[in-house]
């Protein structure tokens, strides 16, 4: 044990001395935790929509007062001419435009029906259908609005109406911040954890030191924990760290226990280092460790249901995500914060992750040779 | 230097693929001994070197190190050894005394130990002033001595040294030559490669690597008399004209 | 031009020579093409809800039996109370649950209205609110067919047509957002990199002693990142064709024209980077900073920039990432003509000569 000691002495001197240690620890961990959720905030908003009226009348302009004082919508652009309005799609100032017939009144009560046209940018798919569904709702409820001021007093034929009352759990007000914070800390703890410790192994492969550990008697798992062990420390400081930003910049108080939460983060780490170690025991130069880590530092983040659902995934996607840790934590991450589940709730994920973490330190330990 | 022998090789061999890199060398080495392995660039040495230090497993023949054999017991004679690479590799970012106490405690020295050792050896090199400071400060000649004392912290029976004194002023490698001298005496049996032929001189015996072959072995003054020559250089001259190999 | 070649042809052997990082270069477009291509989606289909029916009369059912047809959900029929819906929200085994009261059908006909009542896990709101929406436009469906015995009158008719993207594919979102993201990358950090390695190495004063001109060292550093840059270029475009389905409206000589100039403004940028570095790690990590940060981030492509905050906004528009994006949406996916995309255009410009007078100059001076 006594030479554990050592070398774990070895490794917190040279790390407090590097000096980029402590912008690489608490400062770029605390922009992205600030810039990142600013950024990847999700919600449908401020739909820009330019509206074409040839009609001009009480009906149109009652429409169009609906539909900008709903909230989702702002005008970009109010005019009588088709051409206007396609100029603002085709130059992005309007998402949607509507298109208001002449004659809109007369004809609704003349025919009984009447035709309205919408065109919607879709290159964003998802903005497209929402911002569509928000108008075509809105629609709805200004039709029935219609039909009620004009039904015939003599008919009463009520409509049954059937509301749907939703109630939103958890999260009432509707942030993203909530969901997305304490995903990207998981993702800052892996990138900073895995990334440190693959260059640690791999810079004294470049430099030679290694060599000199091979032919002194320490045995092979007293260097690889020697290795690890302050990695462990750095992943936790990096996680409360991020824990506190959480709570004084966006007020996110986690419902559940933060024990649970601290006893994934060590099997989290178990399992991710595996995997820094294991890159490392591949790679010769810096670089090589760079551009590994730096393409499945990529995908575990997109494929991680950072960003987008796993629900949403095809099969072959979702198997593969579930032999990353990343998506395990980011998910224990968001139901213990959020919903305040518990250990038995995450079980399995424990489970999964500690597996995966076995896996992935047993293959680097038996990559890594003392002898070649 | 006495009779017994620390290092005892029989035809060992090591093979990359179809190259052969070391090619059947037998040898002794005794104790207190001061052993050079001569030879160009890419003729073996460094290769023997890391068989015997259990950095290499040997592809065929045998060989014993401190009474250990090389292939079931690397991790034995570890225990029993000190290596100086090529590079020195001493860590950079850690002070002098640093670096002593972990080497030192690596090979199991106890905290007393690892003290009087500081003192020893910053003693010895005058570096008592520098101490605290980081290796990557000090010159290059301070720095190859001091690996060469931090190899030896623990006292082991024989101590490996591969090309130790590379890119120094000849003044500098004189001293370094004292510190060996001095470990020599103490007991340690020295293991040393180099391609500064001026250097065997300094050995009790000397071999020469040609090819991945042993084409001499001897007293520094046994092969200038076999080969009828004034020095090491015209020796070796002789052998590396057969020489095929050239490169590292 | 026969050193300028010379030299060229050391670069692209040294750049060949490393399969790992080779990797990375050619296995990210592919990797990010792929994964949003076929893995990636915001779409909800196959949701796992439950429906609690207290009533278990006609209108429920029909009502489930609706959503049971809807391909966005995957109902399980159970009686829970509101703490064992929240438990089963907490294993987070279902997303929503759709709660029917004891006299759905009876209140419907005698009172005229019923309620329908939704509970929605809304860790993630956009799922929450998406799924709620479905909902309710299922009922409001059922709603629509019990009045179909009386004529309804006055029914405005939207007729919707979805411009560029009918069937509404996640691809026109993101791939000039990848095209973006893979020249930047290998141009910003493989040309910092690789000039600051020589720097390290000691092979630059080398370099810089031969009888060569500085200038040319330099372009002779970029030329192999602008083909490779050109190569992935054209494998994006390949695949978003023939594996997307997404093909170039507009003309593929102003698409390959904006794109050129992309490329030499982030080789400009990586040449800034490497007079200001004097690592490779720190090379990395500034590229990181200055470059792939930013890019993913505020370009527009991940997020929607008009969601974010005032500052940010006010950012992005020094990110030129951001203005290439809109330059490949219009060209690519509107087949748009240059007319609109002149402003863009003349921003990249700009700040690729801005880059490179400061890189210049800072390179000059550490000459002397």
């Amino acid at each position: 044990m006594r030479p554990l000691f050592f070398l774990l002495q070895k490794e917190f001197r040279q790390i407090f001395r590097d000096k980029g240690f402590i912008g690489r620890l608490f400062i770029a961990p605390a922009i992205q935790l600030i810039l990142l959720p600013l950024a990847a905030n999700y919600t449908i908003k401020n739909i820009n929509i330019a509206i074409v009226d040839h009609d001009h009348s009480e009906v149109s302009a009652k429409l169009t007062q609906k539909i900008l004082s709903s909230g989702y919508f702002k005008l970009a652009g109010f005019t009588d001419f088709n051409s206007k309005g396609e100029k603002l799609i085709e130059t992005d100032k309007a998402d949607i435009v509507l298109e208001i017939p002449e004659g809109f009144d007369k004809n609704l009560i003349k025919e009984g029906n009447q035709t309205m046209a919408i065109e919607v940018n879709a290159i964003n798919g998802v903005k497209a259908s929402v911002g569509y569904a928000y108008l075509n709702g809105i629609i709805m409820e200004y039709n029935q609005d219609i039909r009620l001021e004009w039904n015939d007093p003599n008919n009463p034929g009520q409509l049954p109406t059937i509301p749907v009352i939703s109630s939103f759990w958890y999260n009432p007000a509707l942030t993203y911040y909530i969901f997305m914070v304490p995903a990207i800390l998981v993702s800052l703890v892996t990138g900073i954890a895995g990334l440190s410790a693959a260059f640690n192994i791999v810079k004294e492969k470049e430099i030679g030191t290694i060599e000199q550990i091979n032919v002194t008697p320490i045995k092979k798992y007293q260097f690889i924990l020697g290795k690890l062990l302050p990695f462990v420390v750095m992943g936790a400081v990096v996680f409360t760290f991020g824990m506190l930003i959480a709570l004084v910049g966006y007020r996110i108080v986690p419902v559940g226990n933060i024990f649970l939460l601290y006893l994934f983060l060590l099997v989290f780490l178990f399992a991710i280092l595996g995997f820094g170690l294991l890159v490392s025991t591949y790679a010769e130069t810096q670089q090589q460790a760079n551009s590994l880590m730096f393409l499945f530092m990529m995908v575990f983040n997109m494929m991680s249901g950072l960003y987008t659902p796993i629900d949403s995934m095809p099969v072959w996607a979702k198997f593969i995500t579930h032999l990353f840790p990343v998506s395990y934590f980011i998910d224990v991450m968001r139901m213990v914060v959020i919903k305040g589940s518990g250990i038995g709730d995450v079980r399995m994920h424990i489970l999964y992750v500690f597996t995966i973490g076995l896996v992935l330190n047993t293959w680097a330990i038996l990559n890594y040779r003392k002898t070649t | 230097m006495s009779e017994e022998v620390v290092i005892k090789t029989n035809k060992l061999t090591k093979r990359f693929g179809d190259f052969v890199a070391v090619d059947e060398i037998t040898f002794d080495v005794h104790k207190g001994e001061i052993f050079g392995f001569l030879g160009a660039n890419g003729a073996g040495k460094t290769t023997a070197m890391r068989m015997l230090c259990g950095l290499s497993t040997p592809t065929s023949g045998e060989a014993t190190v401190a009474g250990f054999d090389v292939f079931k017991e690397p991790e034995e004679i570890k225990k029993n050894i000190g290596y100086m690479s090529q590079k020195f590799s001493l860590y950079e970012d850690l002070s002098v005394l640093e670096n002593i106490e972990f080497y030192g405690g690596i090979y199991g020295l106890t905290n007393k130990e690892i003290k009087e050792k500081s003192t020893e050896l910053t003693e010895k090199l005058g570096l008592q002033n520098e101490a605290k400071k980081l290796v990557r400060s000090l010159p290059l000649g301070w720095k190859q001595k001091l690996s060469f004392l931090v190899a030896i912290v623990h006292q082991p029976k024989i101590v490996f040294l591969d090309e130790p004194t590379g890119g120094v002023d000849p003044y500098m490698r004189r001293e370094f030559w004292d510190l060996i001298y001095d470990a020599a005496d103490k007991g340690i049996t020295i293991f040393v490669t180099t391609h500064y032929l001026d250097e065997a001189e300094y050995c009790n015996r000397v071999t020469i690597m040609v090819d991945g072959k042993i084409e001499a072995l001897d007293s520094p003054g046994g092969l200038r008399e076999k080969f009828g020559v004034a020095t090491i250089d015209e020796v070796f001259y002789k052998l590396a004209r057969e020489a095929k190999r050239s490169a590292d | 031009m026969k050193q300028l070649l010379s030299f060229v042809k050391k670069e692209f052997l040294q750049v060949l020579r490393d399969p790992k990082t080779l990797l990375m270069l050619f296995g990210l477009p592919v990797v990010q093409i792929v994964l949003f291509g076929f893995a990636l989606t915001n779409e909800l289909k196959n949701a796992n809800i439950v429906v609690v029916d207290n009533a278990k009369d006609y209108a429920s059912e029909q009502i489930i039996n609706k959503i049971e047809g809807s391909k966005f959900f995957s109902v399980k029929k159970t009686l829970l109370t509101p703490s064992q819906i929240n438990n089963a929200f907490k294993e987070g085994t279902i997303k929503l649950a759709v709660v029917f009261p004891a006299n759905f059908y009876t209140d419907l006909l005698h009172l005229g209205t019923a309620p329908v009542q939704v509970i929605a896990d809304a860790s993630d709101p956009n799922t929450a609110v998406q799924l709620s929406g479905y909902i309710t436009t299922i009922v409001a469906d059922y709603q629509a067919d019990l009045s179909k015995g009386s004529s309804v009158p006055y029914s405005i008719i939207p007729q919707v047509r979805m411009l560029y993207n009918p069937d509404l594919k996640g691809a026109p979102n993101f791939v000039p957002g990848v095209m973006a993201m893979v020249l930047l990358l290998v141009c910003v950090m493989m040309t910092s990199v690789s000039i600051v390695r020589e720097k390290e190495l000691g092979t630059m004063e080398i370099l810089l002693v031969s009888p060569v001109k500085p200038l040319m060292v330099i372009v002779a550093k970029a030329i192999p990142y602008l083909i490779l840059s050109l190569v992935n270029l054209a494998a994006i475009l390949l695949l978003s064709v023939y594996a997307l389905d997404l093909p170039i409206k507009g003309s593929l000589f102003l698409l390959v024209a904006e794109s050129t100039l992309l490329i030499i403004t982030a080789l400009s940028l990586g040449l800034l980077i490497s007079t200001i570095t004097s690592s490779q790690q720190s090379a990395m990590f500034a590229s990181m900073l200055g470059m792939m940060l930013p890019t993913m981030l505020l370009s527009g492509y991940m997020f929607p920039i008009e969601n974010m905050p005032i500052v940010l906004q006010v950012i992005s528009n020094i990110v030129p990432a951001k203005w290439y994006y809109i330059i490949v949406k219009a060209v690519m996916l509107k087949g748009l003509g240059f007319s609109y995309v002149w402003k863009e255009t003349v921003i990249l410009m700009g700040m690729t000569i801005f880059f490179l007078v400061i890189a210049l100059r800072n390179f000059k001076i550490r000459l002397e």
